[in-house]
């Protein structure tokens, strides 16, 4: 009996309705509520743009989510190739026809909405690899061949965003796919040396930085060197932050972003306006949100039968992880200013788009958890 | 594709759910991280930052102090403040700009120099700054632009406070002007650097000067939140400064408008003291200039034209003109002979006049007359101003002795302290001096012209007026003072100066001959009224030395060149009674003290001692002082 409904996973619509994660379901409108409110506030108190096209997105991408989740786990895997393919596809056409803005080619013209495949590439590199190793033997998975595919597979998008160029994004994507081989059972020794040789070769790795982004790391190291000029947005945002204290200035109160000192508020650095007006208390709680969210996704990676989703959920909820990480750590002066989007919070279409099929795909290993992939 | 290989799936999930546990631990421990910065900034750094962010947003504005007034001895305004009609404009608020300045230009009739001026002006400030267009308007045109108001958007018509000197050349000397702070002003007053805002007027000369740190008051502070960009979003304070404090003179403004008046056209200086308490009732230097020109800027063209006036109105004569004295100088040498025992009242020299110069050690010295005095005592020589007789005199009282007294008088030091940057300290000679200066020895001819008040000695008018007021008050020591209040309290004051004050007599008596016997140099000059009577000494200081040449053309004075004429010089006090004014006029190249210097002293005791009354009464209602 028990083998028969495992083999026949044929759940109705109501059961798949009732198998959704509805905590994680929550803490997403709870976030998405939350990036409106700062939203709202960034544009100074008034329903604008930001706030509108935010809004707009947020439902449609929900929704979308929705849809993914009903969508049996086996026709994600077996889109696994064909949509690394695609958006790799997309990045080239980037690369030669994309829209130039702020000195980087990044988006491409979709008519009716402007993407930024970098930022899918994000969640659909885990696929791929997810794929990819979901069908190779325990013993294969640290041989040469695998090993040499899957450095292909992570270094192509790589540098195809770098040259953009989006120094940024590039690393968050070979993150996302390191992630990948990290569960995949890659030796520990792999990750152990290529961290040394990367510390060895930091300095060569400088020398071949950009001015600008030189500039970043020396900033970085010291933001008053220059003041006013790069170390301008971590010294307003530290303030900003710093000046929040325990319960915050209060909501639309946030003098830092409303006489606009914060850079990038709407983007990047959201969470610096939202640290100011609900402080640390608010900090907390949000970083406790974003706790639950990834919590949830492992959960229902540890609950999924298929190795491909529970390889999956760990990668994407880790890569949330350190999306949320590294983005904290860049507002709050721990990390070099490096363009990474907080996960929902910031305004920008592509990273909501991407983030939303990700969860998709972890509802849909949720709602299919007894599913078994061959 | 039932037959997975089970033992390799579970080997794969082992391995995938021991590095998920791994890997939580290490978020946890980085979560952890992030908060504890967070701490560590919103909690424990908190202040820190919230001053920063305060200061981030928090910009003050100072507006220009109110500066404090001058008044004269009646509280008369002499240095006030007026409301300046001005236009302002903020280019940000203008929607047509081009439009409206030109409408502006048009209206006010501006030139296209001043037009072009503006424009550049507007390229280099800010959108949201202040554009003066005009800092003072009169008021006709004010009023037409208020009523154009209509059709220019976004301008401003603004009344702001300015300085004005309603006496106009009046005080000009006394007071100074101001004008816009410099970076001079802000480097060597640190007063004005913190006070400092764009356009603020400071003191340039003068009393301005000299009292700017309690003329300039305080700054009204506005304190606004401004955003990144420095535009101003709201008003949060406004914190109201302090007018500059209020500076009481002792000059009497109807008495500086007649030494005004009596110097038209002329060069010199005017000084009229009271004997007693040593305030200044006028001082004046001829010519003088509007100091109101200054205020907003004075025209390259006018500033050119007082510059390059050869009567020089920049320099404030009556305190850093040096003059030889010239005869004005005898009653300090018939003291100090007296006081030296060098002489007695009735010791008798013969003058032969010019045609028999008298000779003494290979050189000739002249009296003044062709024909000479005769036998002449003390009290005549003083009255005709006998040039023989004193030759004599210092020729046997010596250069040191003299200088001794004439330093007790009050020459060759400043007679205001500090007050003035401008005073001179004059010169008495001595022997020491001559040779610590020139590394020469004192030759005895130079002691002989000393005694009539030439060669090396050098006096400013206000030492001359000190000078007499201590002969007038009977030969004590006073300190002279332009500001009602100075309450500076001198451990000398009113020490005797003499040995015996019956010498003080004599001198005083022998001025009182000069002017109103018979044969006394201004004896035109005097005033019969016993009320007015006054007393003084005339003198004439050669500019260069005379040639025989010059001796046996005796030329009018109309008839030489300006700048060779003598300078007429006068010093006097009354009423003789009992007296209670000094005073001292020098009229440059103006030619005999007689006839040029005198006269204008007559004019000014009736008016003095007329004044005195008014003063008097003012005194007692206001305050008792003295």
């Amino acid at each position: 009996m028990y083998q028969y409904r495992r083999l026949n996973n044929k759940n109705g619509f109501f059961q798949k309705f009732g198998n959704l994660d509805y905590i994680l379901l929550s803490c997403l409108l709870i976030l998405g509520f939350i990036s409106l409110a700062t939203m709202y506030s960034t544009d100074g108190g008034e329903v604008l743009f930001h706030t509108r096209s935010h809004f707009i997105k947020f439902i449609v991408f929900f929704s979308m989510m929705l849809v993914i989740s009903f969508i049996n786990i086996k026709f994600w895997f077996s889109l696994g190739y064909l949509s690394y393919a695609v958006i790799l596809g997309m990045l080239i056409w980037t690369i030669n026809f994309g829209i130039t803005a702020s000195g980087s080619k990044r988006w491409i013209d979709l008519y009716f909405l402007n993407i930024q495949p970098s930022e899918l590439m994000k969640i659909f590199i885990i696929l791929c690899l997810a794929k990819y190793f979901h069908r190779m033997k325990a013993q294969h998975v640290n041989s040469f061949y695998s090993l040499f595919f899957s450095l292909i597979i992570i270094f192509v998008p790589m540098s195809l965003v770098i040259i953009q160029p989006d120094l940024g994004t590039s690393l968050l994507i070979a993150i996302s796919g390191i992630v990948v081989l990290w569960f995949a059972g890659l030796n520990h020794k792999y990750f152990f040396y290529s961290c040394l040789l990367s510390i060895i070769s930091l300095p060569i790795i400088i020398s071949f930085l950009k001015p600008y982004q030189k500039l970043r790391v020396l900033t970085f190291l010291n933001p008053d060197r220059d003041p006013l000029g790069a170390g301008y947005q971590i010294i307003q945002s530290k303030i900003a932050v710093g000046s929040g204290g325990f319960t915050g200035k209060g909501f639309l109160k946030g003098t830092q972003s409303y006489l606009e000192f914060l850079p990038e508020k709407h983007t990047d650095f959201i969470f610096t306006l939202f640290s100011e007006e609900f402080g640390f208390i608010g900090s907390v709680l949000l970083l406790l949100i974003y706790s639950i969210i990834i919590y949830r996704v492992i959960r229902i990676g540890a609950l999924s039968r298929s190795y491909f989703a529970k390889l999956f959920c760990y990668s994407f909820g880790t890569s949330i992880f350190i999306y949320v990480v590294i983005n904290m750590s860049m507002v709050l002066g721990l990390l070099p200013i490096v363009g990474s989007p907080l996960p929902i919070m910031s305004y920008g279409g592509s990273s909501m788009l991407a983030t939303m099929i990700g969860f998709g795909i972890v509802m849909s290993a949720k709602t299919h958890s007894q599913q078994s992939i061959a | 594709m039932i037959n997975i290989n089970i033992s390799d799936s579970a080997t794969k999930l082992n391995s995938l759910n021991r590095r998920m546990f791994i890997l939580a631990t290490a978020k946890i421990i980085i979560l952890g991280g992030i908060v504890s910065r967070l701490f560590f900034l919103q909690v424990k750094e908190n202040k820190k930052y919230l001053t920063l962010s305060d200061k981030n947003r928090i910009r003050e504005w100072k507006l220009p102090p109110i500066r404090g007034e001058f008044q004269d001895y009646f509280g008369n305004t002499i240095a006030g403040n007026f409301e300046a009609y001005q236009l302002h404009i903020i280019p940000e608020e203008v929607e047509d700009f081009r439009y409206v300045i030109y409408r502006v230009k048009e209206l006010l009739e501006l030139s296209d120099k001043q037009f072009k001026k503006i424009v550049k002006k507007k390229n280099e400030i800010k959108p949201w700054e202040t554009l003066i267009v005009a800092d003072n308007l009169s008021w006709e045109k004010f009023s037409k632009i208020n009523n154009h108001l209509y059709d220019l958007n976004g301008v401003k018509p603004v009344i702001s406070i300015s300085r004005d000197y309603p006496y106009k050349e009046n005080f000009t000397h006394v007071l100074g002007y101001v004008s816009q702070a410099n970076e001079n002003d802000l480097l060597t007053n640190e007063n004005i650097k913190e006070k400092f805002v764009p356009g603020l007027k400071v003191g340039k000369t003068g009393l301005e000067k000299s009292f700017e740190q309690k003329l300039i008051g305080s700054n009204s502070v506005e304190r606004y939140e401004v955003n990144a960009y420095g535009r101003r979003i709201s008003q949060l304070a406004f914190q109201k400064g302090d007018k500059g404090e209020t500076i009481k003179l002792t000059i009497d403004t109807k008495i500086q408008e007649l030494t005004n008046e009596l110097l038209k056209e002329k060069a010199g200086s005017i000084c009229v003291m009271d004997i007693y308490t040593g305030a200044i009732i006028a001082m004046h230097s001829s010519p003088s200039f509007d100091p109101n020109s200054f205020v907003f800027g004075i025209s390259q063209d006018e500033w050119q034209l007082i510059r390059n006036n050869p009567m020089k109105p920049l320099v404030n004569k009556s305190l850093s003109g040096n003059y030889s004295p010239g005869s004005t100088i005898k009653p300090i040498v018939a003291l100090s002979a007296l006081e030296n025992e060098i002489i007695k009242p009735d010791f008798t020299v013969q003058c032969k006049g010019h045609k028999n110069p008298l000779e003494l050690y290979g050189q000739t010295y002249h009296c003044w007359k062709k024909e000479g005095h005769g036998f002449v005592n003390l009290r005549e020589a003083m009255k005709q101003s006998c040039d023989t007789y004193f030759y004599e005199v210092a020729r046997r009282l010596g250069v040191d002795r003299l200088s001794v007294t004439a330093k007790k008088f009050g020459l060759g030091q400043k007679v205001f302290k500090n007050i003035f940057d401008n005073e001179k300290k004059g010169l008495v000679p001595n022997t020491e001096w001559k040779k610590n200066a020139l590394g020469r020895n004192w030759v005895l001819g130079e002691t002989i012209i000393t005694g009539i008040g030439q060669g090396f000695i050098q006096t400013t008018p206000i030492q001359l007026c000190l000078m007499t007021a201590q002969i007038a008050n009977g030969g004590y020591k006073i300190y002279p003072k332009i500001v009602a209040n100075d309450d500076n309290q001198y451990a000398d004051k009113f020490t005797p100066l003499y040995k015996k004050s019956r010498n003080i007599k004599i001198v005083q008596d022998a001025m009182f001959s000069s002017t109103n016997e018979v044969r006394g140099t201004s004896y035109r000059s005097r005033l019969d009224d016993p009320k007015y009577r006054f007393a003084g000494k005339t003198g004439t200081s050669q500019v260069k030395k005379i040639t025989k040449l010059d001796r046996e053309l005796d030329l009018k004075t109309f008839q030489i060149p300006y700048e060779e004429r003598d300078h007429a010089l006068y010093v006097a006090f009354g009423p003789y009674k009992s007296p209670r004014y000094a005073l001292s006029i020098i009229i440059e190249h103006g030619g005999s003290g007689g006839t040029v210097a005198a006269p204008l002293a007559k004019k000014l005791f009736k008016m003095i001692i007329d004044r005195h009354e008014i003063r008097k009464n003012y005194d007692n209602k206001k305050y008792l002082d003295i």
